[in-house]
Order: C-alpha cells, then structure tokens, then sequence
C-alpha cells in the first residue's frame, strides 16, 4: 500500500481546522470505513491525510429544542435520535460498521462509482439541518442543501436541526448489511407544522422532495447502478414517499 | 506507535495509514484476522479495539495508537477455549473456517455486553458478518448457547484437543 507522505493527527477542533487549511491536497480521514477500502484498493493514494479520530469532534449536545451533532460522531450514536434520522443510522450497514463510521464520513461521501452514498443526508435534509464547517475563508454556516451542492475545500465540523414533531423514514430494504441505500425517503414536520421530504439514492447526493408522491419522480435526477435501475426507483419512490407521508399523518 | 495486542505491548514498525489487519498478520504474524474483502463487507477480520468490534481492514493503525487489541487467540488456549470458542466447538458452527475467528470476537463481545440467545438479536449483532459457507444455523445456536451459560464436555463432542481449530485457515 503507498503511504501518505504526510498524516497529521490533530488533537483538537482547532488544530483540525488549521491543518486542513483551505482542504488543498488534503485527505480527510474520519472513521475510515470509505477512504481506508479507497487507500487500500490503490484507488486513493494521498499526499496529505487528516486523521480526525483524536480531532474532538465527536458529541451530541442539545441546547433546548436545537441538536447538534459534531462530525466525527459515530452513526450508531445517533440510532436513538428521534425518527428520521435515528431509523435512518439504525439501517446503515452492522453494529460494527455504525459504531466505526462516522457523520461527517457519511454526509460529506457524495456519489460512490458503484452506488449512492451518503444515508444519512436524507433526513438531515428533512430536519432542516444547517452544517458549520471550516476552510478558505474561515467557517461557515450554511444549510445543509447549499454544502452538498459544494463542499470542495470545506471541513465539516457538526450539523444542527431543530427537533422535530414528528418523523418518518421508509426505505428499500437491503439485500445485505453492507450495501449502500437504494433509495430510501425521509420526512419530518417541523414545530410550525411544515413537512418536508428528502431523499437519498438518488444520481448524484440527497435532494428535498415535493410533498406530492406523483410529483417526486420528475423533482429529482435517478441513475443506474450496480444497485437498482433509474426505472425502478422510478417505480418505487412514489410508494416511499407515500408511505412517509402516511406515517406523518398518523404521527399527527 | 504502540499496541497491545492480546497482552502483549508491540511498537509498530508500519506505517501511519497502514490497516491494523496489515499490521496484525503482516508485522505481527498473527493470521486469525482474514483478509477477506478489505473494504468492511465481509467481517472477516473483525478483533476487539479495547473491547470493541472494529474492522481491522478499515482501521488506519495511526488512529489506535496505544489501544489494546484481542484477537481470537487471545480469547483461550487450546487447552482452555473461551466459553465462545468452545460453544462453536460442540455445535461445530466452522466449516471452512475462514469466516471463524470474527464470528467469535463479535460474538465474544456480544455475550460479554449481556447479548441473550434470542435469535433476532444474534443475527442483529452479527449482520456484518458473511459465512461463505452458509453455515449460519450452527453459528447461531452456538452464540445462542454460549449466550444462555451452557457447558460442554468437548472430550465427548469435540473429535480431539489437536483437531480444534481456534482460527481457522491461516
């Protein structure tokens, strides 16, 4: 395997922030389970690595109805966070894969060459999330729709959403534990009483959705992977999106 | 960079990035973590990090300086098998073996954090876990048993102390 000519372990949100940098040639590295198979397979070959794991980044504070999640917090802390998102981490990969993997990791994935990546930015898109993050230009905080579209050159270093009402979450069941969502749907109604929807599975990374089961499909981009075709998930996320909505009425 | 690996303290030799599977049977030369998919499919190459199931394939040695790991051999001894191993033992929950020694580090783990035999939950805790061999009835039944405190007399049901197998294929 060809080494990085260059790890840094930085011990603190700071030092993580002041290492990285404006991102230039900068591998991040949080629990590994996606960039260690990349370095592994020859596919990535770093020149600089960030490895966050004793970064202090990792923890989840409430500040009344406000929850922040910082980004080296491991996906199996976040099971019993209120639905979407804790039935969403509770579907990702095994125990041992959640307790190992991290939000950041799964949120700042993107598109994988096989398959979508990135579970759990579906129901942070529903919660509304915004994401704090750090690079050229200092830290910035923005909603989370606005990081996916460009999070070149950025660090993220927690997300914050508000606590919801009510939540939802219907997805493809997985052939086996380790593979990647096929297409799953998040929902959540905010304390107002607004509902949205968001999907993850799709072409590129997650999306909100229209609260309209027929007026999802033409909202959004679907590929074909080595997962399911364009044409099935076509097929199959207005039953998703229905039945979360379904789920909300109910909840209500 | 330090590691103590079944009670033993080691310095590391390898590189940063280096997986701890790479260290662990390359370095170290202890060959119960199987190389089987390398990227976090397969479980294989499960091992304890100071007490909990981690891939050793997708763990970057640098990030566990200093942890202590436990590998399926520092579970028992030939002579005294862990109450895991010795429940796949009777129940011959191992085929070809490759799959063996993560079987019984996550579920040495499950039962030690007061795992039951209900069967739900086994398969639960070892869902990342792939048996080439389909043999997944006897690997259940075995955790199920060690879950319960169940005791064997493997002079009866073991074919020979030689012939038990604690890791597998090297």
């Amino acid at each position: 395997m060809t080494q990085a000519t260059e790890v840094l372990i930085p011990t603190s949100p700071d030092e993580a922030a002041a290492e990285f940098g404006d991102g230039s040639g900068v591998t991040v590295i949080g629990g590994g389970t996606i960039v260690v198979p990349e370095i592994t397979y020859g596919r990535l070959q770093p020149v600089k690595a960030l490895l966050l794991t004793r970064a202090g980044l990792a923890g989840v504070t409430r500040d009344g109805s406000t929850v922040t999640i910082g980004a080296t917090t491991p996906v199996q802390v976040l099971v019993d966070l209120p639905a979407p998102l804790g039935l969403c981490a509770a579907n990702v990969a095994d125990v041992e894969i959640r307790s190992q993997a991290t939000l950041g990791g799964n949120v700042c994935a993107g598109s994988g060459p096989d398959a979508p990546r990135g579970d759990l930015q579906g129901p942070l898109l529903a919660l509304r999330a915004v994401a704090r993050s750090t690079g050229a230009g200092g830290e910035r905080t923005q909603p989370l729709e606005e990081f996916l579209d460009d999070h070149e050159g950025r660090l993220l270093l927690d997300v914050s959403f508000e606590e919801p009402a009510a939540g939802a979450f219907a997805t493809i069941d997985y052939p086996h534990t380790s593979e990647y969502t096929v297409l799953a749907v998040s929902g959540a109604r905010a304390a107002g009483g607004t509902v949205r929807l968001a999907a993850t599975g799709l072409a590129d990374h997650a999306r909100v959705l229209p609260n309209d089961p027929d007026g999802a499909v033409a909202a959004v981009r679907l590929g074909d992977d080595a997962l399911a075709s364009a044409w099935y998930r076509a097929k199959t996320l207005p039953v998703l999106v229905r039945r979360v909505l379904t789920a909300l009425e109910e909840a209500a | 960079m330090n590691l103590s690996v079944n009670g033993v303290t080691h310095e590391i030799e390898s590189g940063p990035l280096t997986t701890l599977l790479d260290v662990l049977r390359e370095e170290l030369a202890i060959t119960s973590p199987k190389a089987g998919c390398e990227q976090g499919g397969c479980g294989a190459c499960t091992v304890l990090v100071d007490g909990s199931p981690q891939r050793s394939c997708l763990t970057p040695v640098a990030a566990i300086d200093g942890a202590e790991i436990t590998t399926v051999e520092g579970l028992g001894t030939p002579e005294g098998l862990s109450p895991m191993q010795a429940a796949f033992t009777h129940h011959y929950a191992a085929q070809c073996g490759f799959c063996t020694s993560g079987m019984i580090i996550a579920a040495h783990a499950y039962v030690e954090g007061g795992g039951t035999d209900a069967h739900e939950a086994i398969q639960e805790a070892l869902g990342g876990h792939v048996c080439r061999c389909t043999g997944y009835v006897k690997i259940i039944a075995a955790v199920a048993a060690a879950a319960r405190g169940d005791s064997f007399d493997l002079t009866v049901t073991a074919p020979s102390a030689g012939m038990v197998n604690l890791g597998g294929v090297t």
